[in-house]
């Protein structure tokens, strides 16, 4: 088993559902950081059966939006000096800007190269948003 | 105190940005509606409100009724017009993007009217320009609001406001952008009810029935049955490409074209309207009838436009 409190100071992303743990990755360009970052996968977990798990040894701050959206059951642990200094659930985002792509193919969004478009929550259920420009609506899918 | 409030809309209204009609307060609207009145009553005050002002006309596809409407709204009150109706024969379209187009455009006029097959452009070429007077005259099946204004202006102008009306909407109400947004906009006055006229095909689409208050319509596939409930009649025109097939296109199509027989069944004050061009929905026969207010209606779509822009613009009254 993985001990989350080896960490000294930084991030813990924990009770991601099982192969989504790739996605936020993604999403939050942890790519990008030369930060140590560890990406766990399929860790067996008494809530689920199994669950992904980020570490990122940094200050880096988290785009919540991203997180949410993707997987709003996931648990945030900041950490300092090793123990675990506060937690944070997540809530679906009523408003996200950048993340998604209007699905509408008659939006001038997918036209123009328009930045920051603004989505704003429809459908909490469903991940269901609606388009700043066209109003149309869109579903959340994480990108493979 | 009247005369206060008015004078504060008006100076509110300089400088706005009208995407669709929800953008404006009912007393906004009505503010604009009143001054159309005024200039109805005696259209030559109205020309030189404009003089020396200039306004950009930017049609990304044709569209002569609208362009012909804002232009003749521009040049009567003594403004002047330039722009294209066919970007493909000016360079705009030549990999430039929207938003340095609409930054350019705000260098050389006061005022912008866009027309766009896209959705959600006027928005983005508005947020480019922020403070300059921008119009939607139409993006693509989204937004087309001055022409729910005209609509707004030929009733409060023909039956004295917009409030506690029975409005009867016939044709193809699935896909009818106009009738959404007048019911939409409509029922941010009071007591207005809905009969929605329409084959099964074509009904109003679930999504728009749940926004409306419970009990403000009802649906009928029967023109005949409720004709003469209503204080007015919108007529719309049911395409051909909507069936799928030929037989219950020619079968429905008569029963929703509007006739000298019909409007026998018609109260002596209801009105017609249409937002036009008509195919075959309204008989000719029915436009010498005094109560077929469609070509008016055109009319007071000009009206409308010119008090529009002089709101934004800051001129006249
Ligand atoms: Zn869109």
């Amino acid at each position: 088993m993985i001990n989350v409190s080896q960490i000294k100071k930084g991030i813990v992303i924990d009770h991601i559902e099982a192969g989504h743990g790739i996605h936020i990755f993604k999403e939050l360009h942890l790519d990008e950081l030369t930060d140590p970052v560890v990406l766990l996968t399929n860790i067996p977990s008494n809530k689920s059966g199994t669950k992904d798990m980020i570490k990122i040894e940094t200050d880096f701050k988290l785009d919540m939006n991203v997180l949410g959206l993707i997987d709003p059951n996931v648990t945030i642990n900041f950490v300092q000096q090793g123990k675990v200094t506060s937690k944070l659930k997540l809530t679906l985002p009523r408003e996200v800007v950048g993340i998604l792509k209007c699905k509408n193919p008659r939006c001038i969004t997918n036209q123009e190269n328009v930045p920051d478009v603004h989505f704003y929550l429809v459908d909490e259920a469903k991940k269901i948003y609606r388009c700043e420009y066209c109003d149309a609506y869109t579903t959340f899918k994480p990108q493979n | 105190m009247a005369d206060q409030n008015s004078d504060a809309l008006s100076a509110g209204l300089v400088g706005r940005q009208l995407i669709e009609p929800g953008d404006f307060s009912v007393a906004e609207l009505e503010s604009i509606f009143e001054l159309a009145d005024q200039i109805i009553a005696d259209p030559k005050t109205a020309g030189d409100w404009a003089k020396g002002r200039l306004m950009a006309s930017l049609f990304y596809e044709p569209s002569t009724r609208t362009r012909f409407s804002f232009e003749s709204a521009m040049m009567r009150l003594g403004g002047r017009v330039f722009g294209f109706d066919d970007p493909k024969t000016s360079s705009v379209s030549k990999g430039e993007t929207l938003m340095d187009t609409a930054k350019i455009i705000s260098c050389y006029a006061d005022i912008a009217v866009i027309r766009h097959p896209k959705e959600g452009t006027a928005k983005l070429f508005a947020q480019s320009v922020p403070g300059m007077p921008v119009i939607n005259a139409g993006d693509g099946g989204h937004e087309h609001p001055t022409q729910t204004l005209t609509d707004l202006l030929t009733i409060r102008h023909l039956l004295g406001s917009c409030d506690g009306h029975t409005i009867g909407l016939c044709g193809d109400l699935l896909f009818g952008r106009t009738i959404h947004s007048l019911v939409k906009t409509l029922n941010r006055w009071k007591g207005n009810r809905f009969i929605f006229i329409s084959p099964k095909e074509l009904r109003m689409p679930e999504y728009f029935l749940s926004m409306l208050p419970e009990g403000s319509y009802i649906e009928t596939d029967s023109l005949d049955d409720v004709i003469g409930d209503l204080d007015i009649l919108y007529m719309s025109r049911v395409q051909r490409e909507r069936f799928v097939n030929e037989e219950e296109y020619i079968r429905l199509k008569d029963v929703y074209i509007l006739d000298k027989k019909k409007m026998k069944k018609a109260r002596q004050d209801m009105i017609v309207m249409h937002p036009l061009p008509r195919v075959n929905e309204i008989a000719t026969e029915v436009d010498a009838d005094p109560r077929a207010v469609y070509f008016k209606q055109a009319k007071f779509g000009m009206y409308v436009r010119m008090a529009l822009i002089s709101k934004l613009l800051g001129v006249g009254r």
